[in-house]
């Protein structure tokens, strides 16, 4: 059994949370470069300049990218032979998150009592937590601060298995031609196709943990993400919903085995501050 | 695209030659009001209680900002989706409120009473939070501290970027 000390987990975890509200990932910055490169519209343009001076500001550590510091989502893959000690891992990663958005000032966003009081928790917990038990003794944490807006502009559809390819790409497209600029284009569009209902939801956050210029290692789905890409792309809605060329930075698709029956489609949808840290322990 | 630079208090003269997609750089007063405030808003309008600032003839820019830092007026505060307001916002403009600032498309029903009061919807970088905190000269709270990011803030603004929606 390998030995983890979990007030080190925490550590690095805060430091993780906050260091993604403030340090844009290399890939997301270029895309948004290439992104101002390729746009001809004044306009366009415009908005992506003022993306790129955004991430600048924000390395500086005083502002963070987005004043939407999201949901604390968390990816937890814990390897079996892994002994912790010093409390809980739970306690620990919720701990981490409620310390990282008081040290960091970022804000907090939760309300509990959803339906009715929707009263704000004051220190951004619960986070939301996904463990995945792993052979061996690695512990690899993932942390992705999602933004509200981008999130509510999300779907699930249970299609038939008879809508097939072109079932996906009706579904996709007339989703994002009704979201438009509602979540902060250019956007990164994360798919699951598979599962079912609560796994291909989860699949399409996954989805989004790939990096901008990773090409699909199943070629039928790169090609898939590439039409996806092309005809988002081609829709004109642009940054900000203020026309161009630049609706989305990336399309990833993942996929899962399902029923017989079934065809479920999860988009998740993501704005350009497309904020992930991983770390490995 | 023509650029225009508006000065509170707004007159009728810097909003006729507005046109869809025209880049507006905004300077002066004001009013950061998201979900739960707009919520508090009607509320006070349908019992007829006062409101803690006026709507007349103002900005109402849906943003919930980051904590400010010590010496800082405040954090990262770029705007929010829009269309959650829909439901709210034909009282507002109403009540006489000018120009509103978010993200994001609206309801035909906002479109409408737009138009109908004379009053603008613009368009500010969505994720650009730090972007426009340098944008902000000072900030005041003016109303129910209790919703924290959510509370009104009376924001003085210095060549505030957006486009006519």
């Amino acid at each position: 059994m390998r030995e983890i000390d979990l007030k080190y987990v925490q550590q690095k975890v805060k430091e993780a949370f906050i260091e993604a509200n403030y340090n844009l990932n290399p890939d997301v910055r270029n895309a948004l470069k290439q992104a101002f490169q390729n746009e001809t519209e004044q306009k366009a343009k415009e908005v992506l300049q003022a993306l790129i001076e955004n991430y600048q500001i924000a390395e500086q550590g005083v502002f963070p990218l987005c004043q939407d510091t999201g949901v604390a989502v968390i990816f937890c893959e814990l390897g079996q032979q892994i002994s912790f000690i010093n409390g809980s891992l739970n306690q620990c990663l919720q701990d981490a998150v409620k310390q990282a958005y008081q040290e960091g000032y970022l804000r907090k966003s939760m309300v509990d009592f959803p339906l009715y009081e929707r009263i704000n928790t004051k220190d951004n917990c619960p986070a939301i937590i996904h463990y995945e038990l792993k052979d061996g003794s690695d512990l690899k944490i993932t942390v992705m601060p999602k933004g509200g807006g981008s999130e509510n502009m999300s779907k699930l559809a249970m299609l038939k298995p008879a809508d097939g390819e072109q079932g996906v790409i009706d579904l996709v497209l007339s989703h994002i031609k009704e979201i438009a600029g509602n979540p902060c284009p250019p956007i990164i569009v994360g798919i699951g196709i598979g599962g079912n209902f609560e796994s291909c939801a989860l699949l399409a956050k996954k989805s989004l943990l790939t990096e901008i210029d990773h090409i699909n290692d199943d070629p039928i789905l790169a090609q898939l993400e590439d039409k996806l890409f092309k005809l988002i792309n081609e829709t004109g809605i642009g940054p900000m919903g203020l026309g161009g060329k630049s609706t989305c930075l990336k399309v990833s698709i993942k996929t899962l085995p399902c029923h017989i029956a079934s065809l479920p489609v999860a988009i998740n949808v993501e704005c350009h501050a497309h904020r992930y840290k991983t770390i490995l322990i | 695209m023509k650029t225009y630079y508006i000065k509170t208090p707004i007159t009728k003269e810097q909003l006729s030659p507005l046109k869809k997609g025209d880049k507006v750089l905004i300077s002066g007063t004001i009013y950061t009001a998201r979900d739960a405030a707009h919520k508090r808003i009607i509320e006070a309008l349908d019992n007829n209680t006062q409101l803690p600032f006026d709507l007349e003839n103002q900005i109402i820019y849906y943003c919930g900002p980051t904590p400010a830092r010590d010496g800082l007026p405040i954090g990262s505060a770029g705007p929010t989706t829009s269309t959650r307001m829909d439901k709210y916002t034909p009282a507002l403009l109403e009540r006489g409120v000018k120009i509103l600032i978010g993200k994001g498309h609206r309801s035909q029903e906002v479109c409408d009473s737009l138009s109908k009061n004379n009053a603008y919807y613009m368009i500010a970088v969505g994720g650009a939070g730090a972007f426009y905190a340098n944008s902000v000269v000072s900030s005041e709270l003016v109303a129910w501290p209790d919703l924290g990011a959510e509370a009104v803030y009376k924001l003085e603004v210095k060549n505030f970027l957006c486009f006519v929606g």
